[in-house]
């Protein structure tokens, strides 16, 4: 298999890796995904790799994820186990329809795509691009292939299969569609794959991601969202980072919204040794609104970054972004929220809030929120914060007879509780509050969906 | 309403600048480019010692290695450095002693500055060191403030009379390696003035430095260096303009603050160099490297700027919280119209425990200039109980102009506690309608208003400071507002 060499850059490792298997990608994937490779090594071959210190990826050091000796599997999937079977979902009283998507491939145990009564298509986006040409032609790289960031022209070059959703015109989801995301591997793997979600005209979708993995290997998963919310259209997007620690996820998100639509789109990371989510969101028509919402909470060594950017193209509209963040022993972490209001965007109103508690000395947060504002008559604030436990609310619920221990974790399950309360999804919300309780309370084994137990 | 607002707008984007005269003066200057031959030319008519030389060369050497830096929300033309003079000086025959051999008509472009060059006008109480292009032309009250034990002289003098105290200081701030521009300066750097408090004692008058560039196509490299003993007082004012030329200028200047045990240094600013016409022809690039370090425990830096000049403001004075209980604070107000450009803004890096901090920005843009804040909140380890407060506030006059803010914050102790706060709005017309109907003309609202959202900054200015920065405020802005 191929490693890097100390020789060789990152950059000409991952240019060689795409010479020599440019057949094998192509040939396991969809003529039209196909088509953009070409364009896209060369746009990696002209970005190289985002370089720390560099302004937009300024703490995350993405090389020394790269550094470990990464296998890749272009050719069929050969796995054997049976998923299912070693996996279950643990949101009891959720009611979904599953897609499963294992080191970056759709898994439909021979079904690639399924046709819902209501006119609802999900499964396999390479799949997808064979029998739904005109709908993955007009989305796919549209909203991502502007982006001038390596790693994203990486995944359009290398991505071979990932999830497709698509909701029509009017059509209103009944239950959440849950993403299974699950990295499994008998050696250390790199995995790049590649969703596209569309909600046409007045369509309401729920999607929920759970990222998992299931084998005690190091991991690196690079995948791009692209999301599409058409006019009046409602999407809610729900993500859980809940990997081991040896892994390391780069996930880029570019939603495109249009008039009056609303896209909510949470990301709760719970465990993962190296996180960076990055979130592109363009309000393309007016009284279009969306909200991005984060909660990491993170211990040893975890870096977890998130970097946001809302780009008001339209007037009247209206983003909020609320991230926060609790950082235990020698955790660090990064946000980086941007508001840009472009000239014409009137009367936007804009928010962002990013707030930290940092628990040990050896934690390390950095906080960039950042507004460029063009128009004058928007609405704009943003707010950042960093610090402790507030010792008079701990002092207030110590002399109501809660012990030390108790009290602190109650203030930081509140802390987390205000991102929490925007997920609409009323079993997965209180999931969710589970698992952060549990998280917080260092109980939630990162290990506790896996079969094999290596602790 | 909005007729009328426009047409005000209109009336003050047409104002002058009024410090735009140039002096017709005899000057001394060495030819255009920069080299090493460039640089042991300088120091030789400064009769400047060995170790100068060799820190210029040292400085000049490193900058050949670096690039100029990019990060900046700006918008800057390729500088050609060798198109530049760095050095030209009012030609002097002799020493001066008394103000009457000073060239009148240098004098004359200092009062037209309305600059108290004149030691008669000893009732204002501020000690002038004034800077016209390269050098410094006159250093008031010398004699009075030595008494006291003070030094406060042009930096050129410094070297001269007191090389062990500038040898100490001189790059212990900012080092020559910190920035391409400091680099630069540090080789090429003509004079500037040096302000030593001597222990306990409490600098009884504001000292002040005026620069002013004349020459064309020459570039102004001046260096400020203060350091302040334990338990000493100073406040220090620095005040600039230039004439109105087509090309650009470029001014790189470094300031550095050394604030031992329990001294307090204030330093205000008031920058109105000549901001380029109305095309955005012309102008000051301003690229200055301001940092101060709070050495001592219990000391205390502060830092007040207005910013109404220069066609390009590339800035952050800063402080090093070294010691512990130290104080360090930003006060600015930041006004571009036209084609100006401004990145400004502050570091405040907290090392010592107890250590606070406070940042108050104030950006006011109109016309189709771009006005960014960026500052960086640095807590180390060690600093417990850091504690930091940012308040960044946009003001936008007009349509076409842009305001931005990119705080930097980085945290690394659990004790510390850092709020950052932005806002960015326009003047409601509802409050410029509430001075209307209570008699109060559109202008004079505007006015009233932006100088109230400015007057938490102009309050911590010098009286003298405070007065003319007022007056500067209404001159760029007065009616701006869309």
């Amino acid at each position: 298999m191929n490693t890097i060499t100390k020789a060789t850059t990152l950059k000409d490792h991952f240019l060689n890796l795409f010479r020599e298997n440019a057949g094998v990608i192509s040939a396991n994937s969809a003529p039209f995904l196909n088509r953009f490779r070409e364009d896209a090594i060369a746009r990696v071959e002209q970005a190289g790799f985002p370089v720390k210190g560099s302004e937009d990826y300024r703490y995350a050091d993405i090389e020394s994820v790269f550094r470990n000796d990464l296998h890749h599997i272009f050719g069929p999937r050969n796995i054997d186990l049976n998923v299912r079977e070693i996996f279950h979902c643990d949101v009891p009283d959720l009611e979904t329809s599953l897609l499963l998507l294992v080191n970056g491939r759709y898994y439909g145990n021979g079904k690639q795509l399924n046709k819902f009564p209501d006119g609802i298509i999900a499964g396999s986006l390479a799949r997808a691009s064979v029998e739904y040409p005109e709908i993955v032609r007009k989305h796919y790289n549209s909203y991502a292939g502007k982006s001038k960031d390596g790693l994203v022209s990486l995944n359009t070059a290398f991505a071979q299969d990932g999830i497709f959703i698509y909701v029509p015109e009017g059509v209103k989801a009944d239950k959440p569609l849950q993403i299974v995301n699950i990295m499994i591997s008998d050696n250390d793997l790199m995995a790049q794959h590649r969703n596209l979600f569309i909600a046409e005209k007045g369509a309401e979708v729920k999607i929920v991601i759970c990222d998992h993995s299931l084998s005690a290997h190091r991991f690196l998963t690079n995948s791009v969202n692209e999301v599409y919310t058409g006019e009046d259209a409602l999407i809610n997007l729900t993500r859980i980072q809940n990997e081991h620690n040896g892994a390391s996820q780069i996930t880029h998100s570019y939603s495109h919204q249009e008039a009056r639509s609303n896209l909510t789109a949470s990301t709760i990371s719970l465990h993962g040794g190296f996180i960076r989510n990055n979130v592109f969101v363009t309000l393309n028509g007016e009284h279009a609104e969306n909200h991005s919402l984060g909660l990491y909470l993170s211990d040893k060594g975890q870096y977890i970054d998130n970097f946001v950017f809302i780009d008001h193209a339209s007037p009247n509209c209206f983003s909020n972004q609320l991230y926060k963040g609790v950082l235990d022993d020698f955790a660090s972490g990064s946000f980086n929220g941007r508001i840009l209001v472009r000239r014409d965007a009137q009367k936007t109103n804009a928010f962002q809030s990013n707030n930290n508690i940092l628990l040990t000395d050896d934690a390390k947060m950095y906080s960039r929120p950042q507004l460029e504002i063009y128009a004058d008559d928007v609405k704009c604030s943003h707010g950042s914060t960093m610090g402790q436990l507030d010792d008079n609310a701990l002092f207030y619920l110590r002399s109501r007879g809660i012990e030390y221990k108790e009290a602190r974790l109650l203030l930081m399950f509140a802390f987390a509780h205000e991102v929490i309360q925007n997920i609409k999804v009323e079993a997965l919300r209180d999931r969710i509050d589970d698992l952060v309780n549990k998280r917080l309370r260092g109980e939630l084994s990162r290990c506790n969906n896996c079969a094999m137990q290596c602790g | 309403m909005q007729n009328e607002q426009d047409q005000i707008l209109n009336d003050v984007t047409t104002g002058e600048y009024k410090y735009g005269f140039y002096t017709d003066i005899e000057q001394d200057t060495i030819g255009r480019g920069l080299s090493e031959d460039v640089i042991r030319q300088i120091s030789q008519i400064k009769k400047e010692p060995e170790f100068m030389l060799e820190f210029r060369l040292r400085a000049y050497r490193h900058w050949l290695t670096m690039k100029m830096p990019e990060w900046a929300h700006l918008n800057i033309p390729a500088i050609d450095y060798q198109d530049l003079t760095y050095y030209s000086a009012p030609r002097q025959k002799a020493r001066l002693n008394s103000l009457d051999e000073v060239d009148p008509e240098l004098l004359d472009t200092f009062n037209k500055l309305g600059i108290p060059l004149e030691e008669q006008k000893q009732l204002s109480g501020v000690a002038v060191d004034a800077v016209m292009d390269s050098v410094s032309v006159k250093t008031t009250f010398r004699e009075n403030l030595a008494e006291l034990g003070i030094i406060f002289c042009s930096f050129s003098d410094a070297v001269k009379e007191y090389p062990d105290l500038v040898r100490k200081y001189m790059g212990s701030v900012v080092p020559y390696t910190d920035n391409y521009f400091a680099a630069l300066n540090s080789a090429v750097f003509s004079d500037g003035s040096f302000c030593y408090i001597p222990k306990g004692v409490r600098c009884p008058m504001e000292l002040s430095t005026y620069f002013r560039i004349n020459a064309a196509n020459s570039g102004q490299f001046e260096r400020t260096l203060i350091v302040a003993e334990d338990n000493s007082y100073v406040s220090y004012m620095e005040g600039c303009t230039a004439p109105m030329r087509d090309e650009n200028q470029l001014h790189a200047a470094i300031v550095e603050i050394i604030a031992m045990e329990s001294a307090e240094v204030k330093y205000a600013t008031v920058q109105n160099w000549y901001p380029g016409n109305k095309e955005g022809k012309g102008g000051i690039y301003n690229f200055v490297t301001k940092r101060g370090i709070c050495k001592g425990d219990n000391s205390k830096i502060s830092w007040t700027q207005v910013e109404t000049g220069s066609a390009i403001t590339w800035k952050y004075p800063s402080c090093i919280l070294k010691g512990n209980n130290t104080t360090g604070e930003f006060y600015s107000v930041a006004v571009t119209n036209n084609h100006q450009q401004a990145d400004t803004g502050t570091k405040m890096i907290h090392i010592g425990k107890n250590s606070k901090s406070i940042i108050v920005s104030k950006g006011i843009s109109s016309g189709v200039s771009n006005n960014s804040y960026r500052g960086l909140v640095k807590v180390l380890r060690g600093a417990d109980n850091a504690r930091n407060f940012s308040q960044c506030d946009s003001l936008l006059l007009g349509d076409k102009c842009g305001a931005h803010t990119f705080p930097y914050i980085e945290s690394g102790n659990q004790t510390a506690i850092i709020e950052h706060e932005a806002t960015t709005s326009r003047i409601g017309e509802d409050q410029i309608f509430y001075c209307n109907q209570r008699g109060i003309n559109t202008e004079d609202a505007i006015g009233l208003i932006v100088n109230g959202y400015a007057k938490e900054v102009l309050n911590k200015l010098p009286m003298e400071f405070a007065v003319e920065a007022q007056k500067l405020l209404q001159i760029s802005l007065e009616g701006s507002v869309g």
